[in-house]
């Protein structure tokens, strides 16, 4: 199949080169009939026809086939006509460019699978190798890097010699590397060079084309590929440790905001709290409500819809936190046991409660635009909404902390939580600081929810799943400092994302549970024990 | 004080999970479906799917299908000239509960069928129940095979009838040379990967090209795996991801794919527990050409299922709603079940397993189902590449329908059995020693 791939693009390949020659007109009739063969429904004939119109020529190829990627090429299989509908909503013919008033009712847009999506990929390519736009360019030069066709090399030199910006450079030469790599009568020393450009551009990517250029080639070559495989994979597996460091940072992040609600209603109350995840799952619903209301009303807003969830989840988690302290929770202090079984029956409540006002599937909540996809950052991954998610953490726990260090309120939840009697001696309204602080953290389980909602199922059982993670948390870093929950959780995440490559998901899972437990029992007050007073309190 | 409360918290957990039972059970004893106002002209048939707990998710909506298809056959003067009537129970994702809530059917409801069940365990736990008790259950997911018993009709796909063929498709469309096995770790996916990982080897697939790694119950952080997938994926050969992860786990692994870029052009993922259900909380324009194989899909386009879904929005009041395979194995059981009555003139579980074997029903992708002697049926299989629209477009399918294996032939040890419940009356008849009792005899 592959080799067959490389015969097409090369017809693509090459028809561009002629149109940048001669800037031919196209022939209308041809033309016509290569569209029509879209509206067959049939996967060969579809591909018969990104092949004609990509190597048409006629200004309406680029149109019809990024059209055709991005599912708004639509076809009638009746009169065989077949329409673009543009991004701004308008349809036109794509045979003739004429501006059509609707679409026929029995158009369905014309299919593809993954075979013709690298068939419209690599059209593409072709068609964009000369584009204005330099990122443009750099997405096709890399389409090149992958198919390496030889037939495209002189379209590369011809771009490379022209080329002014920096990346689209390098990007051509790295093609022209691949290119030549796999060029049956390139010469050895044009070989060498472009393993040497390959292998400075040390990724998976390059290692990959490396490997599969490997079988016959010049042994004197060989050697080089041998070589420049070999320090590629160690490079690699330097930046493989740098990457768990990054992934146990990530997840640690995601601990620590799942965890940090429980350090307050825990760990400075003493409620054992095991409606705590559910929480974090009304956050995750809030958002859920308000993108709802923004795709219907404002759809312009979306990209704000986070900032927007994240008061709103604070208020309506919080509220019901308050609510639950007034009408629950305040007649068991002092009683662990029954508070546990409470907080845990209210946690069932609340989850069927979604489940009945929601439905029991999960609901979709988007990513915004600023939280899509990756960057690069040497040969890692890192992906912006874990990173968004990372800074989101350490902005609330700072946020936490500097308010119960700075404000009268955090002043007065200290003093409660330490000495109730003496606090109330001092005319501090014990029963109102409590349902506060009750509320705060709760409220900010409901903002957890609305990161998570980002990398998680946004499900009635939200909650469960991050309610032992959180306990291990606060219990591990120890009860009562924020600090601890702090250290605990980052802690936790880089241990276990070192452990999991070696010991698989399920083991190392396992493995941290039985360090855990193995730490309490050498100290059963966690990493950081408050010291003093307190502790008896 | 905390080493006192873990020691409280161990001691009351269990009473806790008791007083959450009985909290769900008196919760359900207030429903509209409770056998108080049963009267004895109807027939009455169990509904046994989690409505509450970690599958609900799932199952909730085939406890819909059953009240709707009940509907819809009274509507049609029910059976044997008696309405049907439904006993809906929840046992709440709690698999020992489900033996006692299968008990509590057919000893106090006593129901003449039960649809229900979703997990082989929740299965294999309400088995001794139906064996003991002699009642019928259909079961309507796919599953792992390796099992075929009197009392159970499994409508949903046995691994020939799904995996088998998914890895075929990949193989001769897609040239896939380097597989990645990726499951939740338990016996569904253990049992399946085994019998790919056999089958691959069969097809001369060597030891270093498959990866298989396995992942916990609602694992949410698959930065790690994607990232091994990645790397396991540029060796210079075409690589496919095979998935047998389980419902929740699937929406973090599916964005995760997405933000770290590895699109379907590259390496495609073929899932086996994904539908229309589970796409519903995912924006699928990163994952298009993603692929999943089932015996039904939404987006087919005939009479029959265009039908179904008109009368199942209507039913449901919703006009989103989507239908799944799952859902139509309930169609085909259900309506196996019907006839079979209807031969044999009679709800007797006897007499209904025994009329069951060669009843057909239609499906509803064009076809006409068969019930086996394995007690497994027909179905065609059909890959579907993830849309736009969170639909899926078939982009292949099997000439005709496909015999579900009760027993895999890739695996050593059941290869020689088969189950045949109309000559042999034994579901692991040993082909070899034509003994009954499995390979041990």
């Amino acid at each position: 199949m592959f080799g067959y791939f490389l015969d097409r693009f090369r017809a693509i390949v090459l028809s561009v080169l002629l149109i940048a020659c001669f800037a031919l007109p196209a022939f209308a009739g041809p033309f016509e009939d290569a569209v029509a063969k879209f509206a067959n429904d049939e996967f060969s004939d579809t591909e018969a026809a990104i092949e004609a119109v990509a190597s048409s020529g006629n200004p309406l190829a680029f149109p019809i086939i990024s059209a055709l990627q991005e599912e708004r090429l639509s076809a009638d299989p009746e009169s065989k006509k077949v329409f673009i509908t543009q991004t701004d909503g308008k349809i036109i013919d794509a045979a003739t460019g004429a501006a059509v008033d609707k679409l026929p009712d029995n158009a369905a847009s014309v299919r593809l699978n993954n075979r013709l999506r690298r068939t419209v990929e690599a059209a593409l390519g072709s068609l964009t190798l000369l584009s204005p736009d330099p990122a443009k360019r750099v997405a096709a030069a890399q389409s090149v890097f992958k198919s390496h066709d030889e037939n495209a090399l002189s379209v590369v030199e011809g771009a490379l010699a022209k080329e002014t910006d920096k990346a689209a450079k390098q990007a051509f030469t790295e093609a022209r590397a691949a290119i030549i790599l796999f060029k049956s009568d390139a010469s050895d020393n044009d070989k060498l060079e472009a393993v040497g450009v390959i292998k400075s551009r040390g990724d998976q990517e390059a290692l990959a084309l490396l490997t599969s250029a490997g079988p016959d080639q010049p042994p004197l070559v060989a050697q080089a590929i041998t070589g420049a495989i070999s320090s590629i994979q160690s490079n690699l597996a330097m930046w493989s440790a740098v990457q768990n460091a990054w992934y146990g940072l990530s997840l640690g992040s995601v601990l620590l905001l799942a965890a940090i609600g429980l350090a307050i209603t825990f760990g400075v109350m003493g409620v054992i709290n095991m409606a705590h995840g559910e929480m974090v799952m009304l956050g995750a619903y809030t958002t859920f409500v308000v993108q709802e209301v923004i795709r219907t009303r404002y759809p312009g807003l979306f990209d704000y819809s986070l900032l927007i969830a994240v008061p709103l989840a604070f208020l309506v988690a919080g509220g019901i936190g308050v609510l639950i302290e007034r009408s629950i929770i305040r007649f068991l202090y002092g009683r662990p046991l029954e508070t546990l079984l409470a907080t845990w029956g209210l946690s069932l409540v609340l989850q069927q409660a979604v489940r009945t006002m929601f439905g029991p599937t999960n609901r979709e909540v988007g990513n915004p635009s600023w939280m899509s996809g990756a960057f690069e950052l040497g040969q890692i991954t890192i992906t912006y909404n874990r990173l968004w998610i990372l800074c989101f953490t350490l902005a609330v726990f700072v946020i936490l902390l500097a308010m119960l260090r700075y404000t009268a309120l955090g002043l007065e939840m200290r003093a409660v939580t330490q000495n109730r009697r003496m606090a109330a001696s001092m005319g501090i309204a014990t029963s109102r600081v409590d349902a506060l602080t009750f509320g705060l953290g709760s409220g900010i389980a409901g903002i957890a929810g609305v990161a998570l909602s980002q990398i998680d199922n946004v499900s009635p059982n939200l909650g469960q799943s991050y309610i032992i993670d959180s306990f291990m948390v606060v219990v591990f870093g120890g009860v009562g400092n924020l600090w601890g929950t702090l250290v605990g959780a980052f802690t936790l995440g880089i241990a276990n994302k070192f452990l999991e490559p070696v010991a698989g998901a399920v083991l190392g899972k396992i493995a941290i549970l039985v360090l855990i437990i193995l730490f309490i029992q050498k100290r059963p007050r966690g990493l950081f024990a408050l010291k003093g007073r307190a502790v008896e309190a | 004080m905390i080493t006192q409360l873990t020691h409280d918290i161990a001691t009351l957990s269990r009473r806790g999970w008791l007083a959450a039972a009985a909290g769900l059970v008196l919760g359900l004893a207030s429903s509209p479906f409770s056998p108080a106002k049963a009267a004895d002209d109807t027939i009455k048939i169990g509904v046994l799917h989690s409505l509450s707990g970690t599958m609900a998710i799932s199952e909730t909506t085939l406890k819909d299908t059953i009240l709707f298809l009940i509907d819809e056959q009274n509507k049609k003067g029910g059976v044997l000239g008696k309405k049907l009537e439904a006993v809906v129970v929840d046992p709440a994702s709690n698999w020992p509960l489900f033996a006692e809530k299968a008990r509590e059917l057919i000893t106090k409801d006593k129901v003449a069928v039960v649809f229900g069940c979703w997990t082989s365990v929740s299965r294999k736990s309400v088995l001794p129940v139906f064996k003991e008790l002699n009642n019928i259950l259909f079961y309507p997911v796919q599953y792992e095979g390796e099992e075929s018993e009197r009392n159970v009709f499994y409508t949903g796909a046995a691994p020939n009838q799904q995996a088998i063929p998914a890895v075929d498709y990949l193989m001769k469309d897609e040239k896939v040379k380097r597989w990645v096995l990726a499951g939740t770790d338990y016996v569904y996916p253990r049992t399946t990967n085994k019998i790919l990982e056999a089958y691959l080897k069969s097809k001369g697939v060597k030891q270093e090209d498959i990866m298989i790694n396995y992942t916990p119950f609602g694992h949410s952080d698959w930065q790690t795996i994607v990232a091994d997938i990645k790397k396991f994926g540029s060796a210079g050969k075409k690589t496919a991801v095979v998935s047998t992860i389980n419902g929740d786990a699937n929406v973090p692994f599916y964005k995760e794919l997405g933000n770290q870029g590895i699109k379907a052009t590259d390496i495609p993922v073929v899932a086996f527990s994904v539908g229309e259900e589970e796409l519903a909380g995912i924006d699928t324009k990163p994952l298009v050409g993603h692929l999943a194989a089932w015996n039904y899909f939404e987006s087919i386009k005939t009479p029959a299922n265009e039908k179904f879904i008109k009368d199942w929005q209507a039913y449901t009041k919703n006009p989103k709603r989507v239908t799944n395979d799952p859902m139509e194995a309930h169609y085909i059981g259900f309506n196996m079940w019907v006839k079979a009555v209807e031969k044999a003139k009679s709800t007797d579980p006897d007499k209904v397993i025994d009329a069951l074997p060669g009843t057909e029903a239609p499906n509803l992708t064009g076809g006409v189902s068969k019930m086996l002697p394995n007690h497994h049926i027909t179905k065609p299989v059909f890959i579907g590449e993830i849309k736009g629209n969170g639909q899926f477009d078939v982009v292949w399918k099997t000439p005709g329908l496909v015999a579900g294996d009760a027993w895999s032939k890739e695996l050593e040890g059941s290869r020689d059995l088969i189950g045949d419940w109309v000559g042999k009356k034994c579901g692991n008849w040993n082909t070899k020693t034509n003994k009954c009792g499995g390979q041990g005899s």
